[in-house]
């Protein structure tokens, strides 16, 4: 489904701080199956998302998504069968414009655009029900400038609209870590709702052990650009998964 | 006195396309582009070339439009292509086009009221009128389509737009050719009706299209309903006559400018400062003001 072969990736080229993110990194993810990525800052996990979704370009390797390489697409050519969530809430919408405009947005993304009328008003009812699905009331308030929802809201109109065309392949880039715990939960729900019903691959990167365990059927973990724990979710506990994660801190400290 | 509320008013609307054109780059786009103090008298200095040649006026105004975004287009790919800033690319727009409109005619002041110009068959106000209405109704339609929503939407956030598989950069350079054909437009008719081109007509333009715009905006500022267009006009009219009663009332015409730029400075700085300031001026001794004092008695 989607495969990354033999990737290198380094920052600081030629220079005191170079950087060497990936040497010869390869990990491929299997349809219709959500992967978490957990691991400690600097392990490589944004910048893995960042070059599959195109915002980094490769030094060198592929990437296959449905076979076709994507690896030289610029990222909004990659776009059109990638859906991502931002962790910043602000960085999937639009905020100076209403919900509604923000998603009929969504609903023309991949096609051409042209000098029709974007919001057509016969498909009000339509956007209406897929705000149903959010259960936060958005459906009422289809007129409200974006900028003037909560962070969660906005989170939430993000994960619609990213998945509103039918992704291959969704990326989570710790996309409730700037939420409170309880709008964390309900947007983690409303995740696994959508990513269940419409059946999306998906890769998600997390600080949040427990989280990433419940909301995954793969777990990985990193470390300094490597794969150290590739399991199946329902095998690991969270106490295990901690128990590596500060075993790596230590040897970082003590090295 | 009637004279001139008349020439403000006329000249307002003149000004007004200007400041519709400096609106998709200053609000929209969220970017200054000093490329207009180049393209206004562009606009000005074309239709005189086509003027004089024997162009029908219509045709030369419809031309300055062309230029105006031709110029436009060089500052975008100057940014877009060449990654100079904004900010640069749009003064050295307006550098090579200070050279470029003495070479065009060879002449730094051109007379035109010897040529047809498209004033004077309808009243002067009226066809400002029918032509700055036409224009407005054009951008809100253009601004409600798919390709008017991405213009905004590359303003308000790139990333969103990249997700939806466009390239923000098509959408800066359409959004800057259509500000500064707009803003060459208004050059065109302003030269028709004051009769002659001049190189200094430029100076200092984009202070009277920012103090149109901030003028427009602070009208019902909470208000979504008003459009940007609508806030253009109103704001453009209004500096206009604002800047009328003051000549009558004894200001220099060369004070103007600095007028303007005085006007600029208060109603930005109004509106970064609104909330905390002007709040505590008119809370004091208020209902905040006594509850902050039960608090520190608490302390």
């Amino acid at each position: 489904m989607l495969e990354v072969k033999n990737m290198w990736k380094s920052f600081n080229l030629g220079t005191d701080h170079e950087i060497n993110v990936f040497r010869n990194f390869s990990l491929s993810f299997i349809e219709g199956e959500s992967t978490a990525i957990v691991g400690a800052n600097g392990c490589g996990k944004s910048t893995l998302l960042n070059l599959i979704s195109g915002s980094l370009p490769l030094d060198s390797g592929k990437i296959l998504l449905k076979g076709r390489d994507i690896s030289l697409l610029p990222e909004e050519k990659r776009s059109s069968n990638i859906g991502r969530v931002h962790q910043n809430p602000s960085f999937g919408v639009s905020p100076s414009l209403t919900i509604l405009e923000n998603l009929a947005l969504a609903n023309k993304k991949g096609d051409s655009f042209s000098l029709r009328n974007l919001v057509k008003k016969d498909s009000i009812p339509f956007y209406k029900e897929l705000l149903k699905t959010l259960d936060l009331g958005l459906e009422n308030k289809i007129h409200t400038q974006v900028k003037f929802l909560s962070g969660g809201q906005r989170q939430s109109l993000s994960l619609l609209m990213a998945t509103m065309k039918d992704p291959d392949l969704l990326l989570l880039d710790e996309h409730t870590a700037a939420l409170d715990p309880k709008t964390s939960f309900v947007v983690m729900e409303k995740t696994k709702e959508l990513i269940e019903k419409n059946n999306i691959t998906t890769v998600m990167i997390s600080h949040n052990m427990s989280d990433a365990l419940k909301y995954s059927q793969r777990i990985i973990m990193m470390d300094k650009g490597e794969v150290i724990l590739d399991k199946r979710s329902c095998d690991v506990s969270e106490k295990e998964l901690l128990d590596i994660y500060t075993k790596q801190l230590v040897k970082k400290i003590t090295a | 006195m009637n004279t001139l509320i008349l020439t403000s008013l006329e000249q307002g609307l003149i000004f007004s396309v200007l400041a519709m054109g400096v609106i998709m780059t200053y609000k929209i786009l969220d970017m200054a582009d000093l490329s207009v103090e180049g393209t206004f008298p562009l606009g000005a200095f074309v239709f005189a070339k086509f003027a004089l040649a024997g162009f029908n006026p219509i045709i030369s105004t419809g031309l300055a439009f062309v230029f105006g975004s031709l110029a436009g287009l060089m500052t975008a790919l100057l940014f877009v292509k060449l990654k100079i800033r904004p900010l640069l690319s749009g003064i050295l727009t307006m550098t090579m086009l200070y050279s470029f409109n003495l070479r065009l005619n060879g002449r730094a002041n051109i007379p035109l009221f010897n040529y047809k110009s498209i004033y004077g068959d309808v009243p002067t106000l009226l066809l400002l009128a029918i032509i700055i209405i036409s224009i407005k109704i054009l951008l809100d339609m253009f601004l409600k389509t798919e390709i008017g929503y991405l213009l905004i939407a590359t303003g308000d956030n790139e990333v969103l737009v990249k997700s939806l598989g466009k390239s923000t950069n098509t959408y800066k350079i359409l959004g800057l050719m259509l500000s500064n054909g707009l803003v060459g437009f208004s050059g065109a008719l302003m030269a028709q009706y004051q009769g002659f081109v001049d190189i200094t007509m430029g100076s200092s333009i984009i202070v009277i299209a920012l103090a149109s715009i901030i003028i427009g905006d602070s009208i019902k500022r909470s208000s979504n309903k008003i459009k940007l267009t609508t806030r253009a006009i109103f704001g453009a009219i209004s500096y206009r006559l604002i800047g009328g009663f003051a000549i009558d009332l004894g200001l220099s015409p060369s004070d103007l400018k600095a007028v303007s730029a005085l006007i600029v400075i208060v109603f930005i700085s109004y509106n970064n400062f609104s909330s905390p300031f002007i709040n505590s001026l008119k809370k004091k001794g208020g209902k905040s003001d006594v509850r902050s004092k039960k608090y520190v008695e608490e302390f």
